[in-house]
């Protein structure tokens, strides 16, 4: 260890707002390849994450599928949409997991004390995350293609239904982060789940929410989950089983108005909470 | 605009004046001075909840104050938060580096957040990872370090850009001695290189060690400011101590060292059945105490000169003892126990907040 004077001086930063968004974006990177990192660093993180997805899938299709009627020949054509859905809604999870790991180990107190943009430390999270949805996406649509599961929609139909997935993972991100901040600690960002899996089970993902006793069933169908499932189910010309109500006709509007209804709501709580640490 | 700022700045790394921050009616901070020398290693000291931590959040603009005023590394936190971020390091509580990346990885993370570029954040890991002697750990993960080296690596984190100010807030807590022997190594050599160190630590013998100068801190408030050697001068030099066998024969030790006293009465511990008085003429007064113990039978365990610690000062300014992750020694009972537990309660609301 050698105690030579250290010279190295601080690069000045830029006033201008030209460079201001550069170093957004430039800083946004470094935090996604970070995480980048962490997947070629840790593959069986989506591994695990995956599990549970791919868990459900197989004991759908196979161990319940056949006492399962949704009104339509094959069961796994209704189930495999509402998983890839179920896998977004899910998503917010590791949003909020990720963001209360960097709080506790005090790795956001020390990006806050970097001269980096602070709005990094979000966007990066966000984009990263995005990323990962994608390929957990990629890696659920070549099981579901193992089992037999085919979009009948056409080619532009089938992204859109992509698109409109990742749409909801995007909205979520805001929830994931809002929750981060606002639990205490890793062990009670678990126990989320609780709030995690009813959120994504009363909704049209296994069942036909017009199924379900009264109540319960409306509870289902206005559920944003519903919506983008109902809405890619069309989309893949997969069976839709829709109940003929107003909220289950229009889901493909829907799949895109809850999540910029979530955004509106979460971004700013997640925005004041993110402020709330300079208390 | 007055003294101390502006002009002093040239000479004082840390400069904050009567800060003071709230959380609900408690006072985290009530009017805190605090000025820290250019190139010098300053300890912060204090009781958990006494607001060290509050203190060093706030200089590293991590939190807001509610009144009062400080600069750092030549800026002040409030108005210009970004130019302080980038003269200042922070080491906190935790070792706040990623796990799963490796050494190299993080240090090079970092190092792009502090907008070295690509190429510079790789050398800048790599002239860090062997002047903190982790070149051969490089390129593990961290979760294979030990804590050691974990820490060192953190440091090395917070030295990125070689920064004026650095921030070490209790670097060494939960660490084994010899990797607390690594990293004072590590703070001595930043010193050297010219960064000044703002240490808050629960151990006295590392603040004795490291710092030039220290702060004593209670609810919120100054209520010391010296050197080591001036602290521990506050409340008497040397004195002579003695460990009766037998507690009956105290008021015979107390008679003999009366005799060799520097004015003021001998203190006695019956429990300990020890008994201690100050003395000038040190050696003299030893001898002295040792033969007429030896002449009137007193049974002795232990003699010896010795001089106020550290800890006697903190308990002294204090009321209490500096707790040590709750294994401190047998002083004290319910009422002192029941009010640490206090205290710790605000420091953990403190962080959380």
């Amino acid at each position: 260890m050698s105690a030579a004077p250290d010279t190295t001086p601080a690069p000045v930063l830029p006033d201008g707002d030209g460079r201001r968004l550069y170093w957004a974006v430039a800083d946004c990177w470094t935090i996604v390849r970070r995480d980048l990192l962490h997947l070629v660093k840790q593959p069986s993180i989506v591994a695990w994450q995956l599990g549970f997805p791919i868990v459900s899938v197989l004991l759908f299709v196979y161990v319940f599928g056949s006492a399962m009627d949704v009104g339509t020949a094959d069961y796994e054509a209704y189930a495999l949409p509402g998983m890839f859905t179920m896998t977004m809604a899910f998503g917010f999870m590791n949003t909020a997991m990720a963001v209360v790991i960097d709080k506790d180990r005090g790795v956001t107190d020390r990006f806050r004390s970097m001269p980096m943009s602070p709005s990094a430390v979000v966007t990066g999270r966000g984009v990263s995350d995005v990323l990962h949805a994608a390929l957990d996406l990629v890696v659920l649509v070549l099981i579901a293609l193992a089992v037999g599961w085919r979009s009948d929609g056409g080619v532009l139909a089938t992204l859109w239904a992509f698109v409109l997935l990742l749409l909801l993972r995007s909205a979520l991100i805001w929830v994931g982060v809002f929750l981060g901040l606002l639990v205490p600690n890793q062990e009670a960002a678990g126990n989320l789940f609780a709030v995690a899996f009813p959120f994504g089970m009363i909704s049209s993902v296994f069942t036909p929410p017009s199924m379900m006793p009264d109540w319960l069933g409306a509870i289902a169908m206005w559920n944003p989950v519903s919506s983008t499932a109902d809405a890619i189910r069309e989309l893949f010309g997969n069976p839709v089983a829709s109940g003929g109500s107003w909220i289950e006709e229009n889901a493909a509007l829907m799949a895109v108005v809850w999540p910029l209804v979530i955004t509106a709501v979460f971004l700013p709580l997640a925005v004041r909470r993110f402020q709330r640490l300079s208390r | 605009m007055t003294t101390p700022h502006g002009a002093g700045s040239a000479e004082y790394a840390v400069l904050a004046e009567g800060l003071v921050k709230r959380y609900g009616d408690k006072h985290a901070l009530d009017g805190f001075d605090l000025a820290v020398r250019r190139g010098t290693v300053h300890g912060l000291l204090g009781p958990n909840g006494a607001g060290k931590t509050t203190a060093v959040r706030i200089l590293a603009t991590l939190v807001r104050l509610d009144g009062g005023r400080a600069t750092v590394a030549g800026h002040d936190v409030v108005r210009e938060p970004g130019r302080v971020r980038r003269g200042i390091g922070l080491v906190g509580q935790y070792a706040a580096v990623d796990e799963i990346l490796t050494g190299r990885q993080n240090l090079e993370m970092f190092g792009r957040l502090f907008h070295l570029g690509t190429r510079r954040a790789r050398r800048r890991a790599d002239e860090l990872l062997e002047r903190f002697g982790l070149t051969d750990a490089g390129d593990k993960q961290l979760k294979t370090y030990s804590g050691g080296m974990r820490r060192r690596l953190d440091l090395a984190a917070g030295m990125i850009l070689a920064p004026d100010v650095l921030f070490l807030d209790e670097p060494t807590t939960g660490l084994d001695p010899r990797s607390r022997n690594e990293v004072w190594e590590a703070v001595r050599s930043l010193v050297a290189g010219g960064t000044t160190v703002l240490l808050t630590t629960q151990y006295l013998d590392e603040a004795d060690k490291l710092a030039d100068r220290i702060t004593v801190l209670d609810r919120g408030v100054r209520i010391a400011d010296d050197t080591p050697a001036g602290l521990k001068g506050s409340i008497g030099g040397d004195r002579v101590e003695v460990v009766l066998r037998d507690a009956a024969d105290i008021p015979t030790a107390v008679r003999v060292l009366a005799t060799v006293a520097d004015g003021a009465e001998p203190h006695t511990d019956p429990e300990e059945r020890r008994v201690h008085a100050p003395v000038t003429d040190r050696v003299a007064a030893l001898t002295e105490v040792a033969r007429t113990l030896q002449d009137e039978g007193v049974g002795v365990e232990d003699i010896g000169l010795r001089r106020p610690t550290l800890d006697e000062v903190f308990l002294h300014l204090t009321g209490h003892r500096a707790d040590r992750d709750g294994t401190e020694g047998a002083t004290g009972g319910n009422e002192r126990n029941g009010r640490t537990g206090e205290h710790e309660k605000t420091e953990k609301k403190e962080t959380a907040a």
